[in-house]
């Protein structure tokens, strides 16, 4: 049976599909809205606004790779898929950044976790940001609507034994815990999520709003890096791309300018304040790039003298959100737990130490169960989150120090990560921290735990959500955007991804991102086009 | 935790050193032959790499012969393969850290480390290693775990080191 390879069949049908590394001279473009960004905002942006009837250009930095690229094998996947070949560092290198930089964006290499907007967050965000119009149930029909278009729905295979091991632990404490819904159709239960799909199941940007979009008469401009709005009167003229090598490290000598009615930016948490701060945005609060977060992440490793196989099967399947639940969410930072998918180089990256030590725990690779515990950064005063700056080539930086009130939630993750792991059955855990040598019994772990020291690269923390730096408000003083993704100072710039948020969400964030968008996007459409929008399912 | 004083130490020694190694950078690059280097690495960068490597995996490696030396040679280029891939940024601060790290005054001084590196034993650089692991300096942290995700992300990302570890492989597709 051969898979079928949608893009490559719709670059055959004729869709308009620019690749900027071959250009060989400038370029212009015209269009009722240009869209930044290939991932989740941009996606969705990008199919209801094409079938409003509106000309839209997708603008993409990444490269176009799909099911026939992908091989299933990391040391393709990160350099071609990932932002910065999946090393992107926090300013202090702290925090190792997961994100895409390919067309569909993260949502081309995200374990498909799906959750709706917690309950919880939106009404933060109706108390200390005014957003009254963000409630659970005015959000509903947006997150109804991206579930059928995305087939969001709950994941009724056995998880794999590395997420039986998480929901076995909480039996055995009695915390509770749930399965996930996934965005997957006829999905193999592979388990590389992470490095593209390889059979199309997960239904990622790549394989459906963007392939809705190009066959609606959209352009797809790939391997353009935005590199800044020309703003003029309180408004966006053009959109100035420079075109990137093949490889997509440096730079083309030459430009693609796109000029448009309308400018929609979902370049992601760190690209689309950095394009912004690029084009000198008017910004009078100072908020613009700040109050970034990352859900700050800690890692525990359990040998389980028995087959894991943490490489295979859906990566991510059972949660629990018991330790945001039983505390309040102002107070000290909770977490959610979830297990990370186990391949060789994430894995080996990780785990911290080299030598005979390093090589003792590969040696138990198979048989390794790992777990995460997700900080919900960003509902403390202590918790402000980090700032995206630009480098001297003007590519983004983000500074996250992380504080405090963080660390403490560090330490508490560690501990509740060791316990719930040795309930499983675990032989040994390994806090993924330089000064750990591995604990034999939880009285071990517990004793051991108190005494790390909380510090930069000792302790390792890592990230794959980027959330905030355009946050939206109700008050012009507390957000950049209002509560329908508009850039305050911008008549024709609308905000359309993760960025947007006040806080960080609490969980996987690509629903969120994608009813947003939808949202956003169908009010953006009828307002260019005084009809109401098109449905998107 | 360090003091600032202390992290604005580390910063002027490491600047004063970059500074000279800027010079021997430079001659660094010429000293590769025309097209006998894979891009990404020059022969004095991979004489580093080369001698971190059998101390990062330790364990990992053959234990010697032709095998061990393959082996070295085929991560070197993984990870001049890896650095090639990273971004223009991160490649200049790594062009930096090697630079530094094949300064001789640098590496005695900041590494500890009085053989160069093709003397050096895996035990002279795992102590090298470990003392920048838990340096009271956040930059030289830094840099052990970036030597660190290099060496082990070049050997585990190749088919050849998966066996060992009990991993099959990628599922093969019809």
């Amino acid at each position: 049976m051969t898979i079928r390879d949608p893009i490559l069949e719709g670059i055959g049908a004729g869709w308009q599909v620019i690749d900027a590394s071959k250009l060989e001279a400038d370029r212009e473009l015209e269009a009722d809205v240009a869209i930044v960004g290939s991932g989740a905002g941009g996606g969705i942006a990008a199919e209801i606004l094409t079938k409003a009837g509106l000309k839209v250009v997708v603008v993409e930095e990444g490269p176009l790779k799909s099911s026939t690229d992908f091989r299933m094998r990391e040391s393709d996947a990160y350099p071609q898929l990932y932002q910065e070949s999946a090393a992107r560092k926090t300013k202090d290198k702290a925090i190792n950044v997961l994100q895409g930089r390919c067309v569909g964006g993260s949502t081309t290499v995200n374990w498909t976790s799906s959750f709706r907007t917690p309950p919880t967050t939106l009404a933060h965000w109706q108390r200390e940001y005014g957003l009254k119009e963000l409630s659970v149930e005015a959000l509903a029909p947006w997150f109804d609507a991206v579930e059928r278009r995305l087939n969001i729905r709950y994941w009724d295979v056995s998880p794999n034994e590395n997420n039986a091991l998480l929901r076995q632990a909480g039996w055995a404490l009695g915390v509770p815990v749930a399965p996930m819904r996934r965005n997957v159709k006829g999905c193999w239960n592979l388990g590389y999520c992470g490095m593209g799909c390889p059979t199309n199941a997960k239904q990622s940007m790549l394989v459906t709003t963007l392939p809705a979009a190009l066959a609606g008469g959209a352009t797809l401009v790939h391997h353009l890096r935005a590199e800044r709005l020309a703003l003029r009167g309180g408004r966006a003229e053009a959109l100035e791309g420079t075109a990137m090598q093949a490889a997509g490290i440096q730079p083309l000598p030459y430009r693609l300018r796109i000029r448009a009615r309308h400018f929609v930016l979902a370049a992601g948490a760190i690209g689309t304040p950095a394009l912004l701060l690029r084009s000198h945005a008017p910004d009078p609060q100072r908020l613009l790039g700040r109050r970034t977060f990352l859900h700050p992440t800690t890692v525990a490793a359990a040998l389980m003298g028995h087959a894991v196989k943490g490489y295979a099967g859906a990566p991510q399947a059972i949660y629990s959100d018991h330790f945001l639940d039983s505390v309040p969410v102002g107070g000290p930072i909770g977490y959610k737990l979830e297990v990370p998918p186990i391949h060789p180089v994430l894995f080996a990256t990780t785990l911290h130490g080299y030598g005979e030590m390093h090589r003792n725990l590969m040696a138990e690779f198979a048989n390794t169960h790992a777990m995460l515990a997700l900080l919900r950064d960003g509902f403390h005063p202590d918790s402000p989150g980090g700032s995206v700056q630009l480098r001297d080539d003007g590519t983004p930086l983000l500074d996250y120090p992380i504080t405090d009130f963080v660390w403490d939630g560090v330490r508490r993750s560690w501990l509740t990560m060791a316990e719930l792991q040795f309930a499983a059955g675990a032989r040994r855990v390994y806090i993924v921290h330089e000064q750990c040598g591995g604990y034999a019994s939880l009285a071990a772990a517990q004793a051991g735990i108190a005494q790390l020291p909380l510090q930069p690269q000792l302790a390792r923390v890592v990230s794959a959500h980027v959330m905030g730096g355009c946050g939206m408000a109700a008050d012009e003083r507390r957000g950049v955007t209002d509560v329908w993704g508009r850039y305050r100072q911008l008549g024709n710039v609308t905000v359309c991804d993760g960025s947007l948020f006040p806080t960080s969400i609490g969980a996987n964030p690509q629903q969120s991102v994608y009813g947003l968008a939808a949202r956003n996007a169908s009010r953006l459409a009828e307002e260019l086009t005084a009809r109401p929008a098109p449905a998107l399912a | 935790m360090p003091t600032r004083r202390q992290f604005i130490k580390a910063g002027l020694l490491g600047g004063a050193a970059l500074a000279a190694a800027g010079l021997f950078w430079s001659r660094g690059l010429k000293e590769a032959p025309g097209g006998a280097v894979p891009p990404g690495l020059t022969l004095s960068q991979r004489s580093i790499v080369a001698a971190l490597a059998p101390a990062i995996l330790a364990g990992a490696l053959p234990a010697s012969g032709e095998a061990r030396r393959l082996a070295v040679a085929r991560t070197v280029d993984g990870v001049g393969v890896a650095i090639a891939g990273l971004s223009a940024a991160a490649q200049k601060e790594l062009g930096e850290l090697f630079a530094l790290l094949g300064f001789a005054p640098a590496r005695v001084l900041l590494a500890r480390l009085w053989p160069d590196w093709e003397a050096a034993t895996p035990a002279q650089v795992a102590a090298f290693l470990q003392g920048w692991r838990f340096s009271r300096f956040a930059l030289l942290r830094s840099a052990y775990a970036g030597l660190h995700d290099l060496v082990l992300g070049a050997w585990y990302g190749n088919p050849d080191a998966w066996e060992a570890i009990g991993y099959p492989g990628p599922p093969e597709m019809p």
